[in-house]
C-alpha cells in the first residue's frame, strides 16, 4: 500500500467508500433512507441501544463465539495453524443473526410493525424471521424461486417461525431478484415497513449499518487473538458473496497494516468458464441495488446470471466497502471453485467434526491454500460463518445420494 | 431553447395538456420499433419516453419488468435504442424523446460516449430512475452535451428537498403520483392535485404526472392540474404480443385516441 488510510473514516456522510457506495435509488426511497440514516446514526451512539444490543448478542445469540484451533486439519495441511472464528455456533447457525438482531432493534425503536427481508441461501431469511418472532413483528421474506427449490429446509424453518415466504419469479429467480422485489415492497409500504437488508450492499446507510452490526465478529476475534495467542493473525480469510461476514471479520483489522486480508469469492465452475459469482475477481465497476460497486454484467450493462454451488454467494454484486478495499489494495479477492469448496467441506468434516455451510467452505478452502504456503508458526484466521446442516440435501444430490 | 422546452411552450400557448406515452424499447418488436414511435406521435403523443431495458428494474412493476426481459432476450441494448431514435429523427425532428431507465447501462456504455451518441441520435433528455440529485455529478458529460436531466419528485419527498428539486428541474419535473412501483393502481387525485399545485407554484419547469394513469378517465382527472400525463404500463400491456406494424399501429391508435380526446376536451 502506497499511503496510510484510516479505514474507520469510511464511509463519508454520503455513504461513499471512495468511488463506491452512495444512494442510487428512486426518489420515493430518498425520504425513508434519510429517516433511517438519521435514526441509525442517533442509535449508534445511544448507550441504551448499545446496552440492549449487547444483552441480546450475549443471551440470545450466544456471543462471544470462540476461536477454535483446528489442530488436526492444520497438521493434515502441513503448514500454518488454521484458526476458525466459530460464527456457525450462533443461534440460527450463522453470522447473519448479528445483523438482524441489530436491525430489528432499530425497527422497534423506529416504531415499524412490519419487516421485510430478501434471502438467498435462506440464512438471512431465517435470522430475520427469528428476530421478528421474538419482537412480535410481522415478517415477509422474498426469496428467488430457484433458491426456494434448493434451500427447502430453510424455507420451512421460516414458515415455522411465522414468516411469509414470497417466491420471486422475475429475472434469474435468485438473490438479486429477491432484493429487487423487497425494494419494490418497501417503496409501496414505506410508512409501516422496515427493510432488513442481509448484506453490506444496498443504498446508504445499509453498507454502514450491516457492517457495524457484523463488526462484532472482528472486534471479538482481535481481542481473543491478543488474549489467547498474544498476537494478531498473519492472515484473515472469509467468503464473499455480498460480503457481510467478511467485512464483519475484516473491519477491526483494517488498520493493522501487517495483517494480510484475503476474501474468497465463488468461482463456481471456474472463472474462465463465465459460470461463477466472483464480482471482485472478474467483474467491473457499475451500479446495482442502490450503490456503485463491482458487478457482473455484459457490455449492455445487463446484470448477468451467476453460478455457485452455494446460494448465499450467488450474487452478481458485492458490498461497496469491499470494492474500495480491493481498489486501494488493502484486501485481495480470489476465486474458489465449487469443487474446491466441496473438497474443503469434506476435509473439515472428517478432520474436525464440523459440517461447514457451503458458503463458509469457500473460506475454509482458501484458508487451507494460504496455510499450506506458510511456516508452521504462522496463523491463518478464517471466518467459519455458518453451519452446513441446511446444505445436506444439496450435497447429497450432488454426490448422487438419496437421503 | 431545447426541443422539450419548445414542446411544453407550445402546449401552454394552446392550453393543451401534454400526452407522454412510455414504451419499452424493443417491445413488442425490435423490427417495428420506429414504426411504433411514429404511431405514438400520430395518435397524439407530445413527447415519447423510451424505456431502456434493464435486467434489474427496481422501480418497475411486473408489466414493464416483463417487457424489459422480452427486449433483453432479443438482444436490445443502448446501441439498438440509439439507432431507433436516429431512424425516427429522419422523419420527425419535432417530437422530443426522453430515454428512461437505470444507471448501469449508461455507466457501462461510458458517460461521455453515451452523451455524444445520444445527442447525435436526437435524444433530448434522460430520466435515470436510480440516479437522484445527490448522485447526479456523474451525469455532467450528459448535461455538457445538452441532454436535459428529468428529475422525479414523489409523495414522500420532504419539503426542503422538494424546493431543491424544483430549483434544479429542467425540461419537466416528473411527479410520481403515489409511493409504489409502475403499473400499480391507487390514484388519489385530491392528494396529487395539492402536491402538483405546490410544485407548479415553485418550479419554473412544467410538471408531468405519472404512475397509475391507465385510461381516459384517470388521464382526464389528472389533466385538470398537470402540464402533462405519462402513461406507461397500461400501454405496454396493450402492445404486448403485437408482432406486425399494422397491429402495433392499430393498438396504439385504439389505446391512445380516447385519452388524447379526453385531454383535449378538458
Amino acid at each position: 500500500m502506497s499511503k496510510i488510510v484510516d479505514f474507520n473514516a469510511y464511509p463519508d456522510a454520503q455513504g461513499r467508500f471512495g468511488n463506491y457506495g452512495g444512494s442510487y435509488v428512486a426518489e420515493t426511497l430518498m425520504a425513508p433512507l434519510a429517516e433511517l440514516t438519521e435514526a441509525y446514526l442517533r442509535l449508534r451512539d445511544d448507550p441504551g441501544f448499545i446496552a440492549e444490543l449487547d444483552r441480546d448478542l450475549k443471551h440470545y445469540v450466544g456471543r462471544p463465539s470462540p476461536i477454535y484451533h483446528a489442530e488436526r486439519l492444520s497438521r493434515h495441511v502441513g503448514g500454518a495453524r488454521i484458526l476458525f472464528k466459530r460464527e456457525d455456533l450462533n443461534h440460527t447457525g450463522a453470522h447473519k443473526i448479528n445483523n438482524t438482531v441489530g436491525q430489528a432493534l432499530v425497527a422497534k425503536r423506529m416504531g415499524k410493525p412490519r419487516i421485510i427481508a430478501e434471502t438467498g441461501a435462506g440464512q438471512h431469511g431465517v435470522a430475520s424471521a427469528t428476530v421478528a418472532a421474538r419482537l412480535g413483528l410481522k415478517c415477509v421474506v422474498y426469496m428467488g424461486a430457484v433458491d426456494i427449490e434448493r434451500q427447502k429446509i430453510n424455507v420451512y424453518r421460516m414458515k415455522l417461525l411465522g414468516a411469509e415466504v414470497v417466491p420471486v419469479t422475475s429475472g434469474s429467480k435468485t438473490l438479486k431478484d429477491a432484493l429487487n422485489e423487497a425494494m419494490r415492497d418497501w417503496v409501496t409500504n414505506v410508512a409501516d415497513t422496515f427493510y432488513i437488508i442481509g448484506t453490506v450492499a444496498g443504498p446508504h446507510p445499509y453498507p454502514l449499518m450491516v457492517r457495524d452490526f457484523n463488526a462484532i465478529v472482528g472486534r471479538e476475534a482481535r481481542a481473543q487473538m491478543l488474549e489467547e495467542y498474544g498476537r494478531l493473525p498473519d492472515v484473515l480469510t472469509a467468503c464473499v458473496g455480498g460480503g457481510s461476514n467478511a467485512i464483519g471479520l475484516f473491519h477491526a483489522f483494517l488498520n493493522d497494516a501487517d495483517v494480510r486480508i484475503v476474501g474468497a469469492e465463488a468461482a463456481g465452475l471456474g472463472l474462465a468458464t463465465g459460470h461463477h459469482a466472483a464480482s471482485l475477481a472478474a467483474g467491473r465497476p457499475g451500479v446495482l441495488h442502490g450503490n456503485r460497486t463491482y458487478v457482473l454484467c455484459d457490455d449492455n450493462g445487463q446484470i448477468t446470471e451467476t453460478h455457485s454451488i452455494s446460494a448465499g454467494l450467488d450474487y452478481p454484486g458485492v458490498g461497496p466497502e469491499h470494492a474500495f478495499l480491493k481498489d486501494v489494495g488493502r484486501a485481495e479477492y480470489v476465486g474458489i471453485t465449487d469443487d474446491e469448496a466441496m473438497e474443503a467441506f469434506h476435509l473439515l468434516a472428517r478432520q474436525e467434526g464440523i459440517l461447514a455451510a457451503l458458503e463458509s467452505s469457500h473460506a475454509v478452502a482458501q484458508a487451507i491454500k494460504l496455510a499450506r504456503e506458510m511456516p508452521k508458526d504462522g496463523i491463518v484466521l478464517c471466518n467459519l460463518s455458518g453451519r452446513g446442516d441446511k446444505d445436506v440435501h444439496t450435497i447429497a444430490a450432488r454426490e448422487g445420494v438419496q437421503v | 431553447m431545447s426541443r422539450i422546452d419548445r414542446r411544453f411552450a407550445a402546449l401552454k400557448a394552446t392550453h393543451r395538456t401534454g400526452l407522454i406515452p412510455f414504451v419499452t424499447a424493443g417491445d413488442p418488436s425490435p423490427q417495428h420499433m420506429v414504426a411504433l414511435m411514429h404511431a405514438l406521435v400520430d395518435a397524439g403523443a407530445d413527447l415519447i419516453e423510451l424505456g431502456v431495458p434493464f435486467s434489474d428494474p427496481m422501480a418497475d412493476g411486473p408489466v414493464i419488468q416483463h417487457a424489459s426481459e422480452r427486449a433483453i432476450a432479443k438482444g436490445v441494448g443502448l446501441n439498438e435504442v440509439l439507432g431507433w431514435v436516429a431512424a425516427f429523427r429522419q422523419r420527425d425532428t419535432d417530437t422530443p424523446i426522453v430515454l428512461m431507465g437505470y444507471l448501469n447501462p449508461v455507466e457501462i456504455h461510458g458517460y461521455a460516449r453515451f452523451a455524444l451518441e445520444a445527442v447525435q441520435a436526437g435524444v433530448d433528455g434522460v430520466l435515470l430512475v436510480d440516479c437522484p440529485l445527490e448522485e447526479a455529478a456523474v451525469l455532467k458529460p450528459l448535461r455538457d452535451a445538452g441532454l436535459q436531466q428529468i428529475l422525479l419528485a414523489a409523495p414522500t419527498t420532504a419539503p426542503a428537498r422538494m424546493a431543491q428539486l424544483c430549483g434544479s428541474a429542467e425540461g419537466f419535473l416528473y411527479y410520481v403520483s403515489f409511493a409504489g412501483i409502475t403499473g400499480a393502481a391507487h390514484l388519489s387525485t385530491g392528494d396529487i392535485a395539492v402536491r402538483v399545485a405546490d410544485i407548479r407554484a415553485r418550479a419554473s419547469a412544467p410538471v408531468a404526472v405519472g404512475f397509475g394513469i391507465r385510461d381516459a378517465t384517470s388521464a382526464k382527472a389528472i389533466a385538470g392540474f398537470a402540464d402533462a400525463v405519462v402513461i406507461g404500463s397500461a400501454l405496454v400491456e396493450r402492445l404486448a404480443g403485437a408482432m406486425d406494424a399494422e397491429e402495433i399501429t392499430a393498438r396504439t391508435r385504439t389505446f391512445l385516441a380516447p385519452i388524447r380526446a379526453a385531454l383535449d376536451a378538458h
